[in-house]
């Protein structure tokens, strides 16, 4: 049996396996992220804790209403959007006209405020979810919950959908002609405004959906969402402001090198997304998938 | 002639009572997190602590003027020494109180024992406060890594687990942690396979589950708190760690982390604890005045100790007469016997150790508890002259040069 630097295959295998998962996690919140950027040019500072709202809904569903995981996969993210479109309609969509700070600071602020409500309610502790989908498989190199294999099926999916979504149908192409033009998209009849809103509201449905999904796999807690995004942006970041293929291609990449980073430096793997960051935009400032400005 | 001595004599009376009139003022910094992964152990709850032990002890009949502040350190070694050079140089402060994060105690012990003020530590784990980092301010109250080594290591490794792969927070608790279990693993005969440490605080623990999982070892020590326990506990069930052949051992456990886990996946657990609610009156009784301040939560063991550790610590003032001198404060808090409602009698030790029984708890079944908070089956009491690390172990510089 040959082994790499001390690991054997199947560890490795596993690890890459892992990571995949986490990948899957990182997509489907860069992908949210840059369908917010790309088509409204706001860097949606709330995606953590809509994210973690996204998680709690599916808790809250569960535990106060007795609506199953599986309901809760579908309810959740319309829950979420739902409160992301009052927050489009009644905050973000005043900062249109600004710079891209007063988004970031008006999202940012929304943070503090949500996790803040949170931490009031439920503590950080966080709070049991049970996981719907017990046992696993064993794949020879490794012993798979059933419910990681999940997470890689719903995320591959979502994210396929989202980008066929904008890039090949022509609800899409409005949208991506709106972005450039506004004014005259809304002269062909279309109502931007509502598109705009519709588009916030996808985004953060997509946070919310991310959250479920976690939330038997992570401790459904008010700071999980800080924890993981901004990891997130970095993602975003490399794989450039904005990009749907960039952010999801990325998201699976850099959970595979954090999974390796794990077998090979443990202690590294909070930082090595960061390290990546860092030489991406030394080398291609406007990320891998970006396009030069 | 007479006259004057009387007149001396009454008015040094008057200057006397005078002085015992004014009363002894003392402000005390609850230095906790309150927002982080630590808050719902300490946090606001010990604040709250240390506010009942004031009232409790009755510091204002008793003509002591005592002031609780808080603030929070945001398990930031550099946010905490910021907080507490304010507190000491500006507001007057004489004592810092609970300060979980060994980090962040490891640096107020500096700052402390630089300002002549006292330190009562509950909430932070490392021993190295009553070793090698130990001071004449430093009163080091509920628990520390040694004694949850020693209590939940040896009861494992007693009962047939010796192989050990840790899992270890990569910060100065969590190794302090792993090297006092391991000492004690090999000192009673198991091995050590293996360990990896895992940045503070973790999100996925499942890769660090899998290498243990590798690893083969029969127990897989978590050498970590709060949050990551929780996840790595959460993680380990989803992989079927224990249905596998492995144990865990959680070697830092708080009530609240149960909590959080739910009994499901973190039944059978083993660890070790100083304090518990359900395990008399006194303290069911200190909890259910705990529960309706929040919400319906259970106290934790460092949440008992800032109240049993503030308690003590105006005893010593009392008898000092003034807040003033931290050293002289710590030094008659060594004096005298230790005595209140929740941690009963004990002493401090001259390395600042407080001593009392440690306790191995089991987590219940869902089936065996009887209700919310009903979590734990105590499996043994650790009495106090072997729960903590021998004072002469420790190497703390002020025994030595005793000796």
């Amino acid at each position: 049996m040959f082994e790499l630097l001390g690991i054997p295959p199947q560890a490795l295998y596993a690890q890459l396996m892992l990571g995949l998962v986490n990948g899957a996690f990182y997509a489907v919140l860069s992908l949210g992220l840059a369908v917010i950027f790309g088509l409204l040019n706001v860097i949606n500072f709330t995606h953590g804790a809509q994210y973690m709202m996204g998680a709690f809904a599916g808790y809250i569903l569960l535990t106060y209403f007795g609506v199953p995981y599986w309901g809760a996969l579908v309810l959740a993210p319309i829950i979420v959007g739902a409160v992301g479109i009052v927050i489009e309609r009644t905050m973000l969509r005043h900062l249109y006209h600004l710079d891209h700070l007063y988004g970031l600071l008006l999202t940012f602020g929304l943070v503090l405020v949500i996790e803040g409500l949170f931490r009031q309610q439920y503590g950080v502790s966080g709070r049991p979810f049970p996981n719907p989908l017990p046992g696993g498989q064993n794949l020879g190199f490794m012993f798979l919950p059933n419910y990681r294999l999940w997470v890689i099926v719903a995320s591959v999916v979502v994210c396929f959908a989202t980008w066929y979504l904008i890039e090949q149908t022509r609800l899409g192409s409005y949208l991506r002609a709106a972005v450039e033009r506004p004014d005259l998209v809304q002269a062909f009849g279309i109502n931007v405004p509502v598109m705009v809103t519709l588009t916030y509201g996808f985004g953060v449905a997509l946070a919310g959906f991310a959250g479920v999904l976690a939330a038997p796999i992570q401790v459904v807690s008010p700071m999980m969402g800080m924890n993981i995004i901004i990891v997130v942006f970095a993602v975003v970041v490399i794989g450039g402001m904005g990009s749907i293929l960039g952010a999801i291609i990325t998201g699976y990449f850099l959970g595979l090198v954090e999974g390796l980073t794990r077998v090979f430096y443990p202690e590294a793997s909070s930082t090595v997304i960061f390290v990546i960051m860092a030489i991406v935009l030394l080398i291609r400032p406007q990320g891998l998938f970006g396009k030069a400005k | 002639m007479v006259s004057r001595k009387l007149l001396y004599g009454l008015s040094a009376i008057a200057l006397m009572s005078a002085t015992s009139a004014h009363a002894i003022d003392v402000k005390i910094g609850v230095l906790t997190d309150m927002s982080g992964l630590y808050a719902d152990l300490s946090g606001q709850g010990s604040v709250w602590a240390a506010e009942q032990a004031v009232a409790d002890f009755g510091a204002e009949e008793k003509g002591m003027n005592v002031e609780i502040v808080s603030a929070d350190h945001q398990n930031r070694p550099d946010v905490g020494s910021t907080v507490v050079r304010q507190w000491f140089d500006e507001d007057d402060v004489d004592a810092v109180a609970d300060v979980p994060t060994s980090s962040v105690a490891l640096a107020v012990n500096e700052l402390t024992r630089d300002r002549n003020k006292a330190f009562l530590v509950s909430g932070a784990a490392t021993a190295a406060l009553t070793g090698a980092q130990c001071s004449p301010n430093t009163v080091h109250w509920t628990y520390d890594t040694w004694s949850l080594a020693n209590g939940t290591g040896r009861a494992i490794v007693e009962t047939g687990g010796d192989t050990w792969f840790f899992l270890t927070a990569d910060y100065a608790f969590g190794h302090a942690l792993e090297a006092d279990t391991t000492a004690v693993v090999e000192e009673f005969g198991g091995e050590v396979l293996g360990s990896v440490s895992h940045p503070f605080p973790g999100t996925d623990f499942s890769s660090f589950i899998l290498q243990a999982q590798g690893s083969g070892a029969q127990i897989i020590g978590l050498a970590n708190a709060g949050g990551d326990t929780v996840n790595a506990v959460n993680t380990a069930a989803e992989f079927g760690i224990v249905q596998a052949g492995q144990n865990l051992a959680a070697l830092l456990m708080f009530i609240t982390d149960v909590h959080a886990i739910g009994l499901q996946n973190s039944q059978g657990l083993i660890f070790t604890e100083a304090w518990y609610w359900d395990q008399n009156d006194a303290n069911r009784e200190f909890a259910a005045e705990f529960e309706t301040v929040f919400g319906g939560n259970k106290p934790t063991m460092v949440q008992a100790g800032v109240y049993s550790s503030v308690i003590h610590y105006l005893k010593a003032v009392e008898q000092v007469g003034s807040a003033e001198d931290g050293a002289a404060v710590v030094a008659a808090m060594k004096e005298i016997p230790t005595e209140d409602k929740l941690f009963g009698e004990g002493m401090v030790r001259e390395d600042g150790r407080k001593i009392h029984d440690m306790y191995l708890f089991e987590v219940k079944s869902p089936e065996e508890s009887t209700g919310p908070w009903d979590y734990y089956t105590q499996r043994a009491v650790i009495p106090a002259d072997g729960a903590f690390r021998p004072l002469e172990e420790g190497g703390c510089e002020f025994v030595a040069s005793a000796n």
